[in-house]
């Protein structure tokens, strides 16, 4: 319908605001992917004891494939770096990368800023489920996992489950009602929660710690089970951020502009609520990365979703690890529940990105 | 060739029928109005046509093909839409909205490559809106931001642009150049414009044929002469105004009168 536009007439000298900045946005991510690996680096040797870093070093490199090294380290050194140390870091990465994720997506589906992974039931339905895990009378467990994950991972999704189907208006879901059903069973499900915790007496300490959150005693078990979930539903979605990018519009716009807009809603809910189960069946409820970590993304990179998605994928495993590394050391040998961490260094920066910039960065 | 068809369409919010049994067709190459007072189902037509509200009764085609077995991308091939109040997000960059566009010509995973990009650039220079190009959304005022989204209806490169109220927003400097821009696309390319409107003046001057809606149902449709009179006027609007000839073109003015209302008083 417009006239055929040929190469030739476009010049190079009225370069169009494009690549919008993707080569800025593509340097970012090999940025925070180094920034990534030294953390983990770091994390690894900077606990209690202390490993020096070029044991650290050498024990990782021994471990990859097609090394051979003779080792001049004990085996008790190795034993903690790679079966206490590892298994504790790449979770926390992991949960990082799903909060932040997933808070991005949801942020983008309800287009509202203050949408966290936890908004729709996911937290309240998980408590619950790791509440009734802890008072089991008899102890029962698969995979070498005690009852609390399994009954939060299948109390976070049976919630989300329940506030989609009571949302849900014959084939449409709109995502006000979502959000409000969500709040509303969520509070339901909190007082069920208060309740037990009340007459749970001599576990209380176990649930109460598990609501906290944080990494004590993680074993290689978790990591195998949660990142093929993580790592396949952030992946997954990803691939989404142009159509998350059209749907800021509104939807209505989004499907005149040929988005599939019901089926993308369902697609994407279901990837950030499993993500978002997993993350809290073996790490308990940590507030904050879900709203933050995405904000700090775009108030540095901007909004265009293709980015903010790796890249808080990246952040948010950035971050986790690193507040986890200090929620271990700072009072060593106390151990900080790790959402008070995540308040006390994400707020203050969080802050700071926000007066640095006073334009629209939603 | 691709022409929009609509057989004894109706449409309803649940129980609330708005547009009953309406049945029209455009032509290749026109601008077809469609007027009438607000609540008439202008816009509900135009969701009607989106598919962003399903249809109650009857049927809608695109050059012979039922819309309802079109993708949504397909159909966004075809069907450009620019909003009455269009929503948009305030942290993208005006080119990046008006880039939006090109989603129904991109796979899944295609990223917009400099084909897009001339398109879009091309959009924004047909109206005037290439300086905005680099700056937020959330900046814009409103009638930059229906500029815009007309550039972003262009950038989709459709068979049939339907506009709600394009001009609403617009200083009269901007309603001419938007308006005549549509026409010349029209008469120019294989481009066919519905456009509801509610200034019965725009309507008679740029449309080739004007539908007028009252009570859900077709009350008049023809050329501008014979649905802009006083008696439509007054049929539908309840209206009491005064037609004349444009003293140019001699297509039909409204002239309101000042104390000519249901309780007006003489002032003059």
């Amino acid at each position: 319908m417009l006239p055929e536009i040929t190469k030739d007439s476009v010049s190079t000298e009225s370069a169009p605001p494009y690549p919008l900045q993707w080569r800025k946005r593509i340097y970012a991510m090999l940025g925070l992917v180094v920034l990534l690996i030294a953390v983990v680096i770091l994390a690894i040797s900077v606990d209690s004891p202390y490993i020096p870093f070029s044991t650290t070093f050498q024990v990782i490199f021994s471990k990859l494939p097609f090394v051979s090294t003779s080792s001049t380290w004990s085996p008790g050194v190795e034993k903690v770096i790679l079966h206490l140390r590892m298994p504790r870091i790449i979770l926390s990465g992991l949960v990082g990368a799903a909060l932040a994720v997933a808070g991005a997506t949801y942020q983008g589906l309800f287009r509202n800023p203050l949408a966290d992974p936890y908004l729709i039931g996911v937290s309240q339905g998980a408590a619950l489920g790791a509440v009734i895990g802890f008072m089991l009378p008899f102890s029962w467990g698969m995979w070498n996992l005690g009852a609390a994950p399994m009954f939060a991972f299948a109390g976070g999704l049976g919630a989300v489950s329940i506030v989609y189907s009571l949302a849900r208006v014959g084939k449409t879901l709109p995502m006000t009602t979502l959000i409000l059903a969500g709040v509303a069973l969520g509070a339901f499900l909190s007082a069920i929660t208060t309740f037990l915790m009340l007459r749970s007496g001599d576990t209380l300490h176990g649930v109460y710690s598990w609501l906290l959150g944080g990494f004590s005693c993680v074993s290689w078990t978790e990591v195998e089970i949660s990142l093929p979930f993580v790592v396949i539903g952030v992946l997954f979605i990803s691939l989404y951020g142009r159509s998350l990018n059209v749907m800021q519009l509104d939807e209505e716009q989004a499907q005149q502009l040929g988005i599939n807009v019901e089926r993308t809603k369902r697609i994407l809910l279901l990837a950030a609520t499993l993500i978002t189960a997993v993350a809290v069946s073996f790490s308990g409820i940590i507030g904050f990365v879900g709203i933050i970590i995405p904000h700090a993304v775009r108030l540095i990179w901007g909004p265009d979703y293709r980015f903010l998605l790796p890249l808080s994928t990246l952040a948010g495993s950035i971050f986790l690890i690193l507040a986890n590394l200090l929620a271990r050391t700072i009072l060593t040998p106390t151990v900080i529940p790790l959402g008070i961490i995540t308040a006390f260094l994400g707020a203050p920066f969080f802050l700071y990105l926000l007066r640095q910039r006073k334009r629209a960065i939603f | 060739m691709s022409s929009l068809k609509l057989q004894d369409v109706t449409l309803a919010y649940g129980k609330r029928v708005v547009l009953r049994n309406i049945s029209l067709e455009t032509r290749a190459n026109e601008v077809l109005g469609i007027v009438g007072p607000n609540g008439c189902g202008k816009s509900t037509l135009i969701k009607g046509i989106t598919r962003v509200l399903g249809l109650s009764s009857g049927c809608i085609s695109i050059g012979g093909q039922d819309i309802t077995k079109l993708s949504a991308g397909e159909l966004a091939r075809l069907i450009a839409v620019v909003p009455q109040n269009p929503v948009l997000p305030e942290a993208f960059t005006a080119f990046e909205v008006v880039l939006m566009g090109r989603t129904p010509h991109l796979g899944f995973l295609q990223y917009e490559g400099q084909r897009e990009v001339s398109i879009a650039m091309h959009s924004m220079e047909l109206t005037q809106t290439q300086y905005l190009a680099e700056r937020r959304v959330g900046e814009l005022s409103g009638g930059e931001k229906q500029r815009l989204t007309i550039a972003r209806a262009l950038t989709q490169e459709p068979r049939i642009i339907l506009l709600d109220e394009p001009t609403a927003h617009l200083d009269i400097n901007y309603q001419i150049e938007t308006l005549d821009l549509i026409a010349d696309l029209c008469a120019q390319e294989s481009l066919t414009a519905l456009a509801a409107l509610h200034d019965l003046n725009l309507a008679a001057q740029y449309c080739d044929r004007i539908i007028m809606l009252n009570n859900g149902q077709i009350q008049a449709e023809g050329s501008p002469a014979a649905v802009i009179t006083a008696q439509n006027i007054r049929d539908v609007y309840g209206a009491e105004v005064c037609i004349r000839p444009h003293p140019i073109n001699n297509l039909p003015t409204t002239l309101i009168t000042a104390g000519n209302g249901k309780n007006g008083r003489k002032r003059w």
